[in-house]
C-alpha cells in the first residue's frame, strides 16, 4: 500500500545529517533555527508513516534494499515493523523538543551542539530501522561519539568522568556484540541479514554464548541491574537535551536489541535465561525505586526511576508472551515520553535556579502554576496512574508476567507502591509548600517556548492513557510473528545434551492462561 | 686449510663483542664503533662462506655492506654532533626524552 | 436519553474550569453547579428507568486488546448502580452549592470546583463500570482527586503530607487490587463482570498453591484469593483496619471535600465494590468472614478513638471509619442490601455532619477545636438543629434513617450464623459508643457556656443560605431515606444474599435502640449535667484514655516500623551498595587498568640501550623457537 518507490526511511534517517551539513554552510547565528527546522521537517516526514503503516501485515514495511558491499555481503537494508514504528516516531518527535529546550541553555559552540544533536538523530533513527546487522552496528556505534561530546563538552562540572564512563562502559559491551555478529555471520549462512539470521537454528551451547555476548551490549544500554551505575552520572552531568535523548532513546536501543535480536535469533537461550533476566528485572524495579527514594538531586532521582521503569520493560520482553512483549514495547514509548518530559521539566527549572537539588527547588506551585501542573501530570504518569500512558504499559507487562509466574508479578507490583512513594515525596517538596525567598525572583512561570515543548508530551500522555488501542493494534502482527519465529526454530539436532526443550510460547495467552 | 668453524666462531665473537658494546657502553661514539664491529663481523662471515662455498656472491656483498657501513657512520657522526650541540654530552644515558 | 451524560457533564465542567479557570475565577460555580445538577436530573431519570425493569448497558469504546485480553470502557446501569448514582450526584450537587459559600473569596476557587467536578466524574464512572479494569482505573482516579483536594491548600506542609500519605496508603491497598485483577483475568479469561459472574460456579473448584514460590504447599480456593486480594484494595480505599491511618489526616482538606469524598462517596467505594462483586464473594465463605471481621474491628476501633478526639472534624472522621466498618461487616455477613442501605443513609447524615462542622468552623473563623467552642446553639440555630438531626441519625435514634439502616445491619448480622451473632453484639456495643461520642460532640460544641475566643465571639453568625440550605436538605434526607424502601429495591441484585429477619429481630432492635438512648443519656449526663466528670474519668482510666486519644498509636507504629526504615534502607542501600560496591566495582576496574598501565609504563625508560636490549633478546627468542620447532 505504501509507495515502494519512495525512500521514506532513507530520507527520515539522513535528513538530519543533511541538516548538520547545512549548519556549516550558514552563519552561526542561524544554527538554532536551522536545527529546529530540520527536526520539525523530520517529524513531518515521520508522521505519515503512522497512517501508511499497515497493521495487519507482519512483514517489514517501507523496505529499502541496496547491495552496498558484496563481499562480505553487507547490504544497505532498512525497514520497520510494529515494534520499530512507534520507536521511530517517538525519536523523531522528541528531537525538536530537544532543540527548543537548548535554545537559551547552550551558549557556547551552539553550531557544533546542534550539529551533534542532528548527527545523533540520524544514528538513532538508523538503529531502529536497520535490517542488516553490520548497518545496525554502524548506527549503534555512531551514536556513541556524539553522546560523548554532548556530555563531555556541554555538561556539568564532573562531565569528563561521566562521559568517559558512559563511553567505555557501553563500548565494552558493544565490542562483544561485534564478535557475536561475526559468529552469527559464519554460522548463519554467511549473511548479515537480520531476518535471515532469525530463521536459522543454532546449537544450544552456541546460543548461550551468543546470548551472553548480546547481553553484555544490551544490558549495559538498558541499563539492567547491576550495570546501571553509568546512568546517574551521565544524566546529572549531561545538558538537558542530552539527558532527554539518553533517557528517551538510548535506553530503548538496548531493549530494542533484546527484542529484535536476542529473542528471535536465540530463542532457546532466551528461554533458558528468562528466570535470571526476570530476577534482574525485578531487582531493578525495586532497587531502582529505593535508590530514587534516597536521592537529593532531581536528575539522579529521575535517572534511578528510569532504571526502575526499564526493569518493567525487560521483564515484559522476557516473559515472552503477547501481553508481555506488547506491554514492554509500549512501555518503551511511554517511558520515552514521560521521562523525557520530566527531564525537560528539570531543565526548565534549572535554567532559573541553577540547581538540581530538591532543597533548592521547593514550593514552585505558587509562583509557577502552569509549570507545577505539568510537572505533577508527568510525575503521575511516571508512577503509573491509570488514565496516563505508563499505566497501560505496566498493566500489560504485569498481565504477561502474571501468566508466566504469579510470584514474579507480585514482586514487580511492589514497584508500584514504591514509585508512588518516591515521586509523590518529590512532588511534595518541589511543587507544594512555600518557595524559598532567595529563589522567588527567578521563578517566572513557563513561557510560550517552554509550554510548546511540554504540551505535545502531555497530549501523548493522556492520549495513550485514555485510548491506547490504535498504538497497540499496530504492534499485534509483529509481536505475534516474533513469537512464532521463536517457536518455529527448534534446537539443532547435534546440540549439547542439556539443551532447552522446544518453547511453547505461542500458546500462552491464547489457550493456556497459567492455570494453576 | 683453516676450518670454517674457526671463521664463524671468530665472527660470532666479534659480533657479540659489538652487541655487548652497543648495549653497555655509555659513550655514543663507542656505541657507533660497536655497531661497526657488528657489521664487520658479518663481513667476516660473508667472506668465510664465500670461500667455503666457492660462491663469489658473498665477497661481492661485502662491498655493499662496507659501503653502507661507511654511509651509516657518516650519518651517525652527524647525529652525534647534533646531539652534542643540543645537550653538550655524549653520554647516552642523558638522552631520555621518550621516558614515560 | 443518553446516560453517558451523567458522567460526561462533570467531566466537561472539569475541562472547562481546568483550562479557563484562570479567567473564570469566582464565577466558576456558574459552570460547575448547573453541570452537576443536570447530571443529578438524568440520574433520577435513570433511576426510574431501572425501577421500571430496564437494565441499560452502553459500550463506549475498546480501550485495549492484546492476545486474549480485551478491555473496553462501558457503562452498566442496574439497581445498585442507579442508587449509587443518585447518592453521588445528590451529595456532589449539595456540596457544590455549599462550596459557593464556604470557599468564597479564596484564591483557588475555580481550581477547587474543577477538582470536585473531576472527582464526581471519576466516582460516577467507577460505579457505572461494567468491567474490573474500568473499576480499577477510576478507583485510582478518585484516589488522585482525593490527593489533589486534600492538598488543596498546598502551601501548608501538613496538608501536602496528608495528601501524600493518603495516596501512598491507598496504593498499598491497590497493590493487592491489581494482583486480584490479574488473577481474575487468568481465572475467567476476561475482565468483564458479566463473564466473571457467569463462570463463578465452575471456578469455585479451582485451587491454587500459594506457597509454591517458596517450595511449600498450601492450597487455597482461587476465588478466595481473588476476593481477598480485591478486598485489600477496599481496605485501603474504605479506610478499614489496618490501612485506616490516612482518613483522619485527610481532614486537612477543606470541609466540603471531607463531606463529599471522605464520608459519602470515595470511601464507600470499597463497600460498593464488595457489594458489586457479591457473586464472587458469595462463592468464598472464607473471604466473606475476613471481610466481616475486618469490618467489625474497624467499627469498634473507630468508635473507641472518636470518644476522646477534640478536633470536631476528626471526631466525625473516626465516626465515618466506624460506620464504614458497619457496612463492610454487613457485606461480609451476606447482608449486602443492608450494607448499601446504610451506605446511602450514612451518605446523607454524615455529609450533613461534616457540612455542619464546616458551618461552625467558618462561623468561628477556622476554629476546629471543640474545647474552644460551646454555647453556639442559639447563635447558629439552623446549623444546630440540622446537626442534631444528623447526630440522631448517626446514633440510630428511632424514626431516623440511620435507625432503620443500622438496625437492618444488626438484625441481618444476627441472622447470619454464629460469627454474625458475635459480630452483631459488637455492633450493638458500638451503637452505644456511637451515640455517646456523637452527642458528646453536640453538647460540647453547641451547649454550655461559650468558650469561644473573645475576638471572634461577637461575630458568630449563621452562614449564608448557600451553606445552610444544603444542611436542611440533608437533614430531611437523613430522615426520609429511611422510608423509601432501599433494601427492598436492592434485594433482587443480591439474590440469596440479604439476611433473613428471624425471631431475634425485635430483640436486637430494642437492644440497639436502648443502647442508643443510653449513649445519648450518658453523654448528656457527662457533658451537660456534670461537666467535670469526663476529666475525672480520663484521669481514672489514664491508659485507656491515652490509647484512645493517640489513635492506638498506629501512626507511630507505622512510622517506626515502615516509613522510617524504608528511607533508612533506601539511603543505606544507595551508599553501601550502589556507590560503594557496584560503582566501586566499575571504578575499581578503571583503577586496576590504570595500575596495570602504570606498571607497564616502567618499560618505557627512554634509554635507547634498553630498547636495543629488548630487540636483541627478542631476536634470540625467535631464533631459538625457530630452531626448536
Amino acid at each position: 500500500m505504501q509507495p515502494d518507490w519512495f525512500p521514506w526511511l532513507s530520507i527520515l534517517i539522513f535528513l538530519p545529517l543533511a541538516g548538520a551539513g547545512a549548519l556549516y554552510l550558514a552563519p552561526e547565528r542561524h544554527a538554532r533555527t536551522i536545527a529546529l527546522a530540520t527536526t520539525v521537517l523530520d517529524v513531518l516526514v515521520a508522521l505519515p508513516l503512522w497512517w501508511l503503516f499497515n497493521p495487519s501485515s507482519s512483514r517489514m514495511q517501507f523496505v529499502e534494499h541496496v547491495a552496498w558491499i558484496t563481499s562480505p555481503p553487507i547490504h544497505y537494508s532498512l525497514g520497520i515493523d510494529g515494534i520499530s514504528l512507534p520507536l521511530e516516531l517517538m525519536t523523531a518527535a522528541l528531537m525538536p523538543l530537544c532543540v527548543l529546550v537548548s535554545w537559551n541553555a547552550i551558549t557556547t559552540r551552539v553550531r557544533t551542539f546542534m550539529a551533534v544533536l542532528l548527527v545523533m538523530e540520524t544514528a538513532m533513527l538508523g538503529v531502529f530501522a536497520a535490517l542488516d546487522f553490520v548497518l545496525f552496528y554502524v548506527f549503534w556505534e555512531a551514536m556513541l561519539i556524539p553522546m560523548y561530546l554532548l556530555i563531555g563538552v556541554w555538561g556539568g562540572p564532573n562531565r569528563l568522568y561521566a562521559a568517559i564512563k558512559f563511553f567505555l562502559y557501553t563500548l565494552a559491551g558493544s565490542v562483544l556484540l561485534l564478535v557475536a555478529i561475526l559468529v552469527l555471520y559464519f554460522y548463519g549462512g554467511r549473511t548479515f541479514d537480520v531476518l535471515a539470521l532469525s530463521q536459522v537454528t543454532y546449537p544450544a551451547s552456541l546460543q548461550q554464548w551468543l546470548f551472553l555476548a548480546f547481553f553484555a551490549a544490551f544490558a549495559v544500554k538498558v541499563p539492567m541491574f547491576p550495570f546501571h551505575t553509568w546512568l546517574p552520572d551521565a544524566h546529572v552531568e549531561a545538558p538537558t537535551a542530552g539527558s532527554v535523548i539518553l533517557a528517551s532513546v538510548l535506553l530503548k536501543m538496548g531493549a530494542y536489541g533484546f527484542v529484535r535480536f536476542s529473542l528471535p535469533m536465540l530463542p532457546d537461550a532466551s528461554q533458558a535465561m528468562t528466570p535470571l533476566i526476570a530476577a534482574l528485572s525485578i531487582i531493578a524495579i525495586i532497587y531502582g525505586a529505593y535508590m530514587a527514594l534516597a536521592q537529593v538531586d532531581l536528575k539522579k532521582l529521575i535517572a534511578y526511576s528510569s532504571v526502575s521503569h526499564m526493569g518493567f520493560v525487560t521483564l515484559g520482553l522476557f516473559v515472552m508472551n503477547q501481553q508481555g512483549i506488547e506491554g514492554a514495547v509500549l512501555q518503551m514509548v511511554n517511558h520515552g515520553i514521560t521521562t523525557g518530559a520530566l527531564f525537560l521539566c528539570v531543565g526548565i527549572i534549572y535554567e532559573r535556579t541553577h540547581s538540581r537539588l530538591i532543597a533548592d527547588n521547593v514550593g514552585l506551585a505558587k509562583p509557577m502554576p502552569r509549570y507545577a501542573t505539568l510537572l505533577v501530570i508527568f510525575a503521575l504518569s511516571s508512577l503509573g496512574l491509570p488514565g496516563t500512558n505508563s499505566f497501560v504499559g505496566e498493566f500489560l507487562v504485569l498481565v504477561g508476567t502474571f501468566l508466566w509466574s504469579k510470584a514474579a508479578a507480585a514482586l514487580a507490583s511492589l514497584g508500584v507502591i514504591l514509585a508512588a512513594a518516591y515521586l509523590l515525596y518529590m512532588i511534595q517538596r518541589v511543587v507544594f509548600g512555600v518557595a524559598l525567598p532567595r529563589e522567588l525572583p527567578h521563578l517566572k512561570d513557563i513561557g510560550l517556548r517552554e509550554f510548546t515543548i511540554l504540551l505535545p508530551l502531555v497530549g501523548l500522555v493522556f492520549w495513550i492513557g485514555v485510548y491506547p488501542n490504535p498504538l497497540v493494534t499496530r504492534m499485534h502482527s509483529t509481536v505475534t510473528k516474533t513469537l512464532e519465529t521463536m517457536a518455529r526454530t527448534k534446537v539443532a539436532p547435534n546440540s549439547h545434551p542439556s539443551a532447552a526443550v522446544v518453547p511453547s510460547v505461542v500458546s500462552s495467552g491464547q489457550t493456556e492462561n497459567g492455570r494453576p | 686449510m683453516i676450518p670454517l668453524s674457526y671463521y664463524v666462531t671468530l665472527s660470532a665473537v666479534v659480533f657479540f663483542t659489538g652487541l655487548v658494546g652497543v648495549l653497555i657502553r655509555r659513550n655514543i661514539i663507542i656505541i657507533l664503533l660497536s655497531v661497526e664491529l657488528m657489521l664487520n663481523a658479518t663481513n667476516i662471515n660473508f667472506v668465510a662462506f664465500s670461500q667455503s662455498l666457492h660462491n663469489i656472491a658473498g665477497q661481492v656483498f661485502v662491498f655493499f655492506a662496507l659501503t653502507v657501513a661507511a654511509a651509516e657512520v657518516a650519518v651517525g657522526l652527524a647525529i652525534i654532533i647534533a646531539l652534542h650541540r643540543a645537550k653538550h654530552t655524549i653520554n647516552v644515558d642523558e638522552f631520555q626524552l621518550m621516558k614515560w | 436519553m443518553t446516560y453517558e451524560l451523567i458522567p460526561l457533564l462533570p467531566l466537561a465542567s472539569f475541562l472547562i474550569l481546568g483550562m479557563f479557570g484562570h479567567w473564570i475565577r469566582d464565577k466558576a460555580h456558574l459552570v460547575a453547579v448547573p453541570a452537576i445538577v443536570l447530571s443529578l436530573g438524568i440520574s433520577i431519570l435513570a433511576f426510574f428507568d431501572v425501577a421500571g425493569g430496564h437494565h441499560s448497558t452502553i459500550r463506549l469504546y475498546t480501550w485495549l486488546t492484546s492476545g486474549m485480553l480485551d478491555v473496553h470502557i462501558g457503562l452498566s446501569i442496574d439497581r445498585l448502580t442507579s442508587v449509587m448514582l443518585l447518592l453521588v450526584t445528590t451529595v456532589s450537587a449539595l456540596v457544590h452549592v455549599y462550596t459557593i459559600g464556604y470557599m468564597q473569596g479564596e484564591p483557588g476557587y475555580a481550581r477547587f470546583f474543577s477538582y470536585i467536578a473531576l472527582f464526581t466524574f471519576s466516582m460516577l464512572m467507577l460505579v457505572l463500570a461494567d468491567n474490573f479494569l474500568q473499576l480499577f482505573v477510576f478507583w485510582e482516579a478518585v484516589g488522585l482527586c482525593s490527593y489533589l483536594l486534600i492538598g488543596h491548600w498546598y502551601e501548608r506542609q501538613s496538608a501536602v503530607a496528608a495528601a501524600t500519605k493518603a495516596f501512598v496508603v491507598n496504593r498499598v491497598g491497590d497493590f493487592g487490587f491489581m494482583l486480584g485483577l490479574l488473577l481474575v483475568f487468568t481465572t475467567f479469561d476476561s475482565l468483564d463482570y458479566a463473564t466473571a459472574f457467569a463462570n463463578v460456579g465452575p471456578a469455585t473448584a479451582q485451587v491454587m498453591n500459594i506457597l509454591e514460590p517458596v517450595g511449600g504447599s498450601f492450597e487455597v480456593s482461587t476465588i478466595t484469593v481473588i476476593c481477598l486480594l480485591l478486598f485489600m484494595g477496599a481496605i485501603g480505599k474504605s479506610a478499614q483496619f489496618p490501612l485506616h491511618v490516612w482518613l483522619p489526616d485527610a481532614m486537612e482538606g477543606p470541609t466540603p471535600i471531607s463531606a463529599l469524598i471522605h464520608a459519602a462517596t470515595m470511601v464507600t467505594a470499597g463497600v460498593f465494590m464488595v457489594a458489586r462483586l457479591a457473586p464472587l464473594y458469595n462463592a468464598s465463605p472464607a473471604a466473606m468472614s475476613v471481610v466481616a471481621v475486618v469490618g467489625a474491628i474497624t467499627m469498634v476501633l473507630g468508635a473507641t478513638i472518636a470518644l476522646t478526639q477534640t478536633d470536631i472534624k476528626r471526631v466525625v472522621a473516626y465516626s465515618t471509619m466506624s460506620q464504614l466498618g458497619y457496612m463492610m461487616m454487613a457485606c461480609g455477613l451476606g447482608a449486602y442490601a443492608a450494607g448499601i442501605y446504610h451506605l446511602m443513609t450514612h451518605g446523607a447524615f454524615k455529609a450533613l455532619l461534616f457540612l455542619g462542622c464546616g458551618s461552625v468552623i467558618i462561623a468561628l473563623h477556622h476554629e476546629q477545636d471543640m474545647r474552644r467552642m460551646g454555647g453556639l446553639k442559639d447563635r447558629l440555630p439552623i446549623t444546630y438543629w440540622t446537626f442534631v438531626i444528623g447526630s440522631l441519625a448517626l446514633a440510630g435514634f428511632p424514626l431516623t434513617a440511620g435507625f432503620f439502616s443500622k438496625d437492618d445491619i444488626l438484625v441481618s448480622a444476627w441472622a447470619a450464623g454464629p460469627l454474625g451473632q458475635v459480630l452483631s453484639m459488637f455492633g450493638v456495643l458500638t451503637a452505644l459508643l456511637t451515640a455517646f461520642y456523637s452527642f458528646r460532640l453536640v453538647f460540647v460544641t453547641f451547649w454550655g457556656p461559650s468558650r469561644v475566643d473573645q475576638q471572634h465571639a461577637a461575630h458568630v453568625h449563621e452562614p449564608s443560605p448557600t451553606m445552610t440550605v444544603p444542611l436542611v436538605i440533608l437533614a430531611v434526607l437523613s430522615i426520609a431515606t429511611g422510608y423509601v424502601g432501599i433494601p427492598e429495591f436492592l434485594a433482587p441484585v443480591f439474590e440469596g444474599g440479604d439476611g433473613a429477619h428471624g425471631g431475634g429481630a425485635m430483640g436486637i432492635m430494642l437492644l440497639a435502640t436502648a443502647m442508643g438512648l443510653l449513649g445519648i443519656g450518658g453523654a448528656y449526663y457527662a457533658y451537660v449535667l456534670h461537666p467535670s466528670l469526663p476529666d475525672r474519668w480520663a484521669h481514672q482510666w489514664r491508659t485507656a484514655y491515652e490509647w484512645s486519644f493517640h489513635k492506638w498509636y498506629f501512626d507511630e507504629a507505622y512510622d517506626r516500623s515502615i516509613v522510617r526504615p524504608t528511607f533508612t534502607v533506601a539511603v543505606e542501600l544507595w551508599k553501601r551498595i550502589d556507590v560503594a560496591v557496584i560503582d566501586g566495582a566499575v571504578n575499581g576496574v578503571a583503577r586496576a587498568i590504570a595500575w596495570g598501565a602504570w606498571f607497564l609504563r616502567l618499560v618505557q625508560s627512554g634509554q635507547t640501550q634498553h630498547y636495543a636490549l629488548g630487540m636483541a633478546l627478542g631476536a634470540v627468542v625467535i631464533l631459538t623457537l625457530l630452531m626448536v620447532m
